[in-house]
């Protein structure tokens, strides 16, 4: 039986590459491929399992930040003094004509930021005093100040951002990304999402696969109950049951496979595998504990706490096990009123961990081949929502801001420039459309050619749009 | 990009144009007389032969939206016009002198076509096709400028044609399928019939997405007669379980949720449509009733409750009400969404590219798009404003079912005894009132006394400290509301008002949201670049000219168009569901595009076949169970599906349909199956949706009111995944982990992958084990036959999980492993006890029996075949 066994898991093999020869997602077979022969045929090298770029890479990983709900650009890192001055007068006519707010229904007034801005580093990027941290790392940051988006309410505008589309169906970046280039771990998903807080408005679908194989889709890893859902045996089984159950049920697979010869058999036999090799390596890469203290210092984490910070380590860990993309969540930006108390509370919580997760991708040399993006779904006006005395900010769509940093980006670099208030773009403008087919290109895609044939269309990211921003690579 | 080819196509190749300036232009456009001579090729069809090349690679630079070089190969004049080189590309009666065939042919790069930047080249097949029709004289049958895609022509059907050998042939499909295998050089032949066990596995699987019992099979196995397997089928098309299983891909188009949605993802009432569509398929309605009912079942005369609800396929789109929500953006929105579910369910045609810009492959222009638009622009608005504030709720029509004539009787004589009651306390409400100073009284003094006074909450104790007329209304009316709690005959009052609330809200009717039509009907306008602020040329409800004519008198509103879309002239709408089906059956369409049956999509492997099919399918009042028997009745349908390395090679995707399907369970279905084996399944029908177990935590989520996941406790614990919560920010887990959508968006085509997480899931997702322990008690507790040996339990395992007889090897390996897990058991029994708590320990069986059935359910419950119909 074993010959004609190994014959099947050969075939499995041969078909993915005639499949992959047909366009059927190239990198998903790859990443299949991997995932279903790395074990059965242990001569099969794993770096099959990832898919060559379109053109040399700039960046193999992407760490993606979205605080959730849309900080506010003009406390954090868009310095307004004109704005300043003009604290308190009302919104100039001609912007407030026919201009459509979530919130605001009122002619509003200007609102400076309470808060002090200091040019940081040798590239003197202005930075808030709201993120001190942050501050100290300021110079591998590329800042982008003239994001537009095309939506102002929380779900749409977060699926335009993470998906390239405002409504639900869509594949996000990270499955993306996985699609086109497959898989450097064959003990962990490539697609990876990390929570702080509720999870956002538009729900599990910001690392859904949309119309890609579900293959692509984030996984969840929690960092209360099973780190990955049904990870844990059931009460009462050890790790050695466990393993005897998954021989059975492999063995009983096999009699089948030799039976009616299907090669999905087969992959399935691997994923088996793989399932059983996820269950020690999850708990390892959760388990922060082995960390020295002088790196538990510098992010501010407690081993078995959920916060932050804890999830900016993991993430290091994460794409230090060659995981593709991860993405953290941090819920509770969204400042309608209260802003100061709101802000200054949630910067406490990021700034330290995100300024000591970039240091120490650098330190490790890994930053160079790591993008770290920090964003949101939208900007906040530089108008005022509420009264005076509790003042927040609406969502604003027109221009905002979000930063990247390392992964063959310019360091202590500034893009884009808003208008005096912060309200419209002044130069530069990057629509999201254009961000997404900039990320892709730092990971060596051509945004037109990261395509899935669907409804008859080849789908992309970008749509019928995007342009690459040149000026911002380094 | 197109710039580039230009000047290719106008490189002249002199010799052939010299050579055929000649042929005066009044032959060359005259209907061409075809010579037959014998033994000549074949009579080269165009549909068939020649326009599928055309499309696959000229159009986009030569179609009816392109023109590069002059040369447009929309009909008959345009091939043989001059193009911009001055000459004509194709010269009928000579490939030899066209310069098409030289192109195609060409290795220079400068001249090749398609260019290679552009598209794939033609195969050697292709380009000796287009060669012999050439020669043939380049016949095209039409002169019109319709684009003449396949899928836009009526379906005939075609006579099923005849074969050599004696293939079984138990109906049209299997000679028109034979028939392919035949003409395929390779001389494949068809796979015997599958095992009778494995055969009634595989059609109750597909027919009722649930597995024959045991005693079905030995039935069949010592009968697998075609006449006892036709019963069979008979007999599963009536059970009420074939509507619960096909309301699942219907349902997946339907974008059918419990929930609206986007940040505020409140739970909606909308499974009174979701059991209108298990019921309709179970009652065999007509498709096209079944169609129009769900379009416009609002707009029939006198509509039926049934047909109203019906109409809450278009209210299943999604709604945004998240605080500061536009609602006229949400509202077009939705439109968007149910003019491009329409398209993709009943025509297999992608229309979202025409909300911005003409179709750039497919005859529909952005006009088109709107004036469907218009079909379904006079709905009311779904989103409403609370007040002047910025908060928003869902809203629109919501449809209450009518009580039956004894709720209702109950209903009035429940609400004059309320009325009585409250009469009641109304009464003795004033009369307390009359008595309060002395209560007040005698309440101060009571706080005198420090024991007494520890009786009284310290929040009451301050309010009867305050001045009578200090007292905020609130704090006056706690008093008052404690002063009636300390009256008996008030309490009581109270007690039977509740008790009467209660029961009215039992009888509550039920609701769901349903299509209505305002009075006066909308503007309609073309909006640019899909923006809904951008309006552009008014249009009115029209459908598109490259389709059949509407047929209507009056103003054409949404019940027209329903029944223009399931009119028999549609030359789409039986093909694309008879394939969507066939599909189901065996993995893979006849079409592969399930989705896209416009000029982009994949021609049909077995194009006589669809159209049979189609056809049939009209001729049989459009019955869905008569083609689902005819498909599950043909041989090739009942073929073995086992495989080799030859004929995987042979036939990879089987295509050709060289054996039976072999295809994983959908997530449901891998539950369903696994609560039926483990004998806990609940066939409830109906109601409102069920909470079976998941992990904590998954439903937590940014947005007011967030609903909570109450478990099941009762029997709805175990009923069927078409009833379980959808909620789409966080639908069922292990759904996700199979491949269900998010139900954000219409989903024709489930992907069906196979990944760790799916082994995770089956192995320890709570759930799964509470199965485990469901089938390890039904594995320990069997007494059928009497006097069973651990052996012929295992036996029996295999059976309920797999319905075939296991192999000797199978029952070895279980047996030995069944036998080692006893030992470590009952060499320790705390692990046991761990393992399998006693309230799942059946009377008279151990704790280390148990907990050694429970591995061997785990492992059964995991197999690829459990989860595969094979």
């Amino acid at each position: 039986m074993n010959d004609h066994l190994q014959q099947l898991l050969n075939y499995t093999r041969r078909e993915f590459f005639q499949r992959a020869g047909m366009g059927v997602g190239g990198a998903a077979l790859t990443a299949l491929l991997s995932d279903s022969l790395g074990a059965a045929t242990p001569s099969s090298n794993n770096s099959m399992a990832v898919q060559k770029s379109h053109f040399p890479p700039k960046a193999k990983n992407v760490i993606f930040l979205h605080m959730v709900g849309a900080p506010s650009h003009l406390d954090l890192y868009d310095a307004k003094p004109k704005l300043q001055e003009l604290d308190g007068q009302l919104v100039p006519d001609k912007l407030w004509e026919g201009l459509r707010l979530a919130f605001i229904r009122e002619q509003p007034k200007l609102m400076g930021s309470p808060f002090a801005f200091k040019q940081q580093g040798e590239a003197g990027i202005p930075i808030s005093e709201l993120m001190p941290h942050l501050g100290s790392v300021s110079d591998e940051l590329c800042m982008i100040h003239s994001l537009k988006t095309e939506h102002f309410n929380h779900a749409p505008a977060q699926l335009f951002f993470q998906t390239g589309f405002s409504r639900f169906g869509r594949p996000s970046l990270g499955s993306w990304v996985n699609y086109g280039l497959g898989s450097e771990n064959s003990n962990l998903p490539g697609f990876v999402v990390l929570i702080t807080g509720n999870v956002a408005g538009a729900g599990n679908s910001l690392w859904g696969s949309g119309f890609l194989p579900s293959i692509y889709q984030g996984v969840e890893f929690r960092s209360q109950g099973d780190p990955v859902l049904f990870l844990s045996n059931p009460k009462g089984m050890t790790g050695e049951d466990r393993k005897r159950i998954i021989d059975s049920v492999n063995h009983l697979n096999k009699v089948q496979l030799a039976d009616v010869g299907d090669p999905e058999i087969a992959t399935r036999i691997n994923q088996y595998e793989m399932a059983y090799r996820m269950q020690s390596a999850v708990p390892d890469l959760m388990d922060i504990s082995d960390e020295p203290k002088h790196i538990h210092e510098q992010y501010g984490t407690q081993p078995g706490k959920a916060s932050f910070a804890n999830n900016c380590l993991l993430a290091r860990r994460l794409v230090e096990r060659g995981v593709r993309f991860v993405q953290l969540f941090d819920q509770g930006w969204d400042h309608h009123g209260n802003l100061v108390k709101s802000i200054k509370n949630k910067c406490k919580q990021v700034d330290q961990p995100i300024a000591a997760l970039i240091r120490d991708l650098k330190q490790r040399g890994l930053l160079d081949d790591t993008l770290v993006v920090w964003g949101a779904e939208f900007g906040r006006t530089p108008m005022v929502q509420g009264d005076r005395k509790t003042p927040g900010r609406d969502h604003h769509k027109d221009a905002y801001t979000v930063w990247m940093a390392g992964g063959g980006v310019k360091r202590g670099f500034a893009y884009g420039k808003t208008d005096d208030i912060g309200f419209n773009v002044a130069e530069n403008p990057m629509h999201v459309n254009d961000f997404h087919a900039t990320l892709l290109h730092l990971l060596g895609m051509d945004h037109e050619r990261l395509t899935f044939k669907f409804q008859g269309l080849d789908m992309r990211v970008t749509g019928v749009a995007g342009n690459v921003v040149p000026e911002i690579i380094a | 990009m197109y710039g580039s080819q230009v000047a290719r196509f106008a490189i002249s190749i002199l010799s052939v144009v010299l050579a055929f300036n000649l042929i005066p232009p009044s032959i060359s456009q005259s209907a061409p007389k075809t010579e037959s001579k014998p033994g000549a090729a074949p009579q080269i069809d165009f549909k068939k032969a020649i326009q599928p090349i055309f499309v696959k690679h000229c159009q986009d630079c030569h179609g009816p939206d392109a023109r590069e070089g002059g040369l447009r190969l929309t009909n008959r004049k345009n091939i043989l016009m001059r193009n911009d080189s001055g000459e004509p590309a194709i010269v009928a009666g000579k490939s030899d002198a066209s310069i098409l065939m030289h192109r195609v042919s060409s290795q220079d790069e400068k001249e090749q076509m398609p260019p290679a930047d552009t598209g794939e080249r033609l195969s050697k097949q292709e380009i000796q096709i287009l060669k012999q029709w050439i020669d043939q004289g380049a016949i095209w049958p039409t002169d019109s400028d319709a684009p003449g895609h396949w899928a836009y022509t009526s379906p005939v059907k075609s006579p099923p044609p005849t074969m050599n050998g004696s293939p079984q042939v138990n109906n049209p499909i299997d000679a028109f399928v034979v028939d392919q295998l035949q003409r395929n050089t390779k001389s494949l032949s068809q796979a015997p019939e599958a095992e009778p066990a494995r055969l009634l596995r595989r059609v109750s699987l597909d027919l009722i997405g649930l597995p024959p019992t045991t005693e079905a099979v030995r039935a069949f196995e010592k009968n697998p007669s075609p006449e006892a397997y036709e019963k069979i089928v008979d007999s599963l098309l009536k059970s009420p379980r074939y509507g619960e299983k096909w309301a699942r891909p219907w349902l997946d188009m339907a974008r059918y949720a419990d929930s609206n949605g986007f940040q505020a993802d409140q739970l909606r009432k909308m499974w009174l449509y979701r059991d209108w569509v298990i019921n309709s398929l179970n009652q065999d309605l007509p498709f096209d009733q079944f169609s129009i009912q769900q379009i416009a079942g609002d707009l029939l005369p006198q509509p039926t409750i049934d047909q109203k609800i019906a109409t809450g396929f278009h209210r299943c789109t999604t709604c945004n009400v998240e605080a500061g929500v536009d609602p006229e953006e949400n509202r077009v929105n939705q439109i968007f969404d149910r003019v491009n579910t329409t398209g993709l369910v009943w025509l297999g045609t992608t229309f979202e590219c025409a909300q911005c810009h003409n179709h750039k492959y497919d005859p529909f222009s952005q006009q088109d798009y709107y004036q469907i638009f218009a079909f379904f622009n006079n709905t009311p608005l779904e989103v409403k404003q609370l007040g002047k504030s910025v908060t928003f709720d869902f809203t629109g029509a919501n449809f209450s079912l009518p009580l039956k004539a004894k709720e209702k009787k109950t209903r009035e004589e429940l609400t004059s005894q309320k009325v009585a009651v409250q009469k009641k306390m109304k009464t003795r409400e004033k009369e307390l009132q009359k008595g309060f100073p002395q209560w007040e009284e005698t309440m101060l003094a009571m706080l005198e006394n420090s024991e007494e006074s520890a009786k009284v909450p310290a929040p009451i104790q301050k309010i009867l400290r305050t001045k009578t007329k200090k007292r905020t209304d609130k704090q006056s009316k706690q008093l008052t509301s404690l002063q009636q709690k300390q009256d008996p005959s008030y309490a009581d009052l109270q007690k039977e008002q509740n008790r009467i609330l209660k029961e009215l809200k039992a009888l509550e009717p039920d609701t769901t949201l349903v299509m209505v039509e305002m009075d006066q009907p909308r503007m309609n306008n073309i909006f640019k670049r899909g923006d809904f602020l951008n309006k552009g040329a008014s249009v009115k409800p029209q459908t598109p000219d490259a389709l059949h004519p509407l047929k209507t008198q009056g103003q054409p509103n949404r019940l027209s168009f329903a029944k223009w879309l399931v009119a028999k002239e549609n030359p789409l709408v039986a093909r694309v569901t008879v394939n969507r089906w066939w599909a189901q059956f065996f993995g893979h369409g006849i079409v592969a595009t399930l989705e896209d049956f416009g000029s982009q999509g994949d021609a049909p492997t077995h194009p006589e076949l669809l159209d049979w099919l189609a056809v049939d399918f009209m001729e049989h009042n459009w019955s869905m169970k008569h083609i689902h028997k005819t498909i599950v009745m043909s041989a090739t349908y009942q073929q073995s599906s086992k495989v080799t390395p030859e004929l995987l090679e042979a036939d990879p995707y089987n295509q050709l349909y060289t054996r039976g399907p072999r295809l994983r369970l959908s997530a449901e279905s891998i539950r369903d199956n696994a609560l039926a084996i483990s004998g806990l399944l609940s066939t409830k029908m109906g109601g409102p949706p069920v909470y079976p177990p998941q992990p904590k935590g998954l439903w937590r989520h940014v947005g007011r009111n967030a609903p909570k996941y109450l478990t099941s406790t009762s029997e709805d614990r175990y009923r069927r995944g078409v009833y379980v919560i959808w909620r789409r920010s966080a639908p069922y887990p292990s759904f996700t982990n199979f491949d269900a959508p998010d139900r954000g968006a219409c989903v024709i085509n489930r992907s069906r992958t196979n990944t760790p997480l799916q082994a995770l899931t089956l192995l320890n997702d709570p759930a799964y084990i509470e199965i485990a322990i469901g089938l390890a008690r039904r594995l320990a507790t069997t007494e059928q036959p009497a006097n069973l040996t651990d052996r012929d339990r295992v036996a029996y395992a295999f059976r309920l999980c797999l319905a075939r007889k296991p192999k000797t090897e199978e029952v070895n390996h279980l047996t030995k492993v069944f036998q080692q897990e006893l030992k470590y058991f009952q060499d320790h029994p705390q692990a046991a006890q761990k393992l399998i708590s006693a309230e799942h320990r059946p009377e008279g069986v151990g704790a280390s029996r148990m907990a050694a059935w429970l591995y061997i359910a785990n492992i059964l419950l995991n197999l690829d075949e459990t989860i595969t119909k094979g």
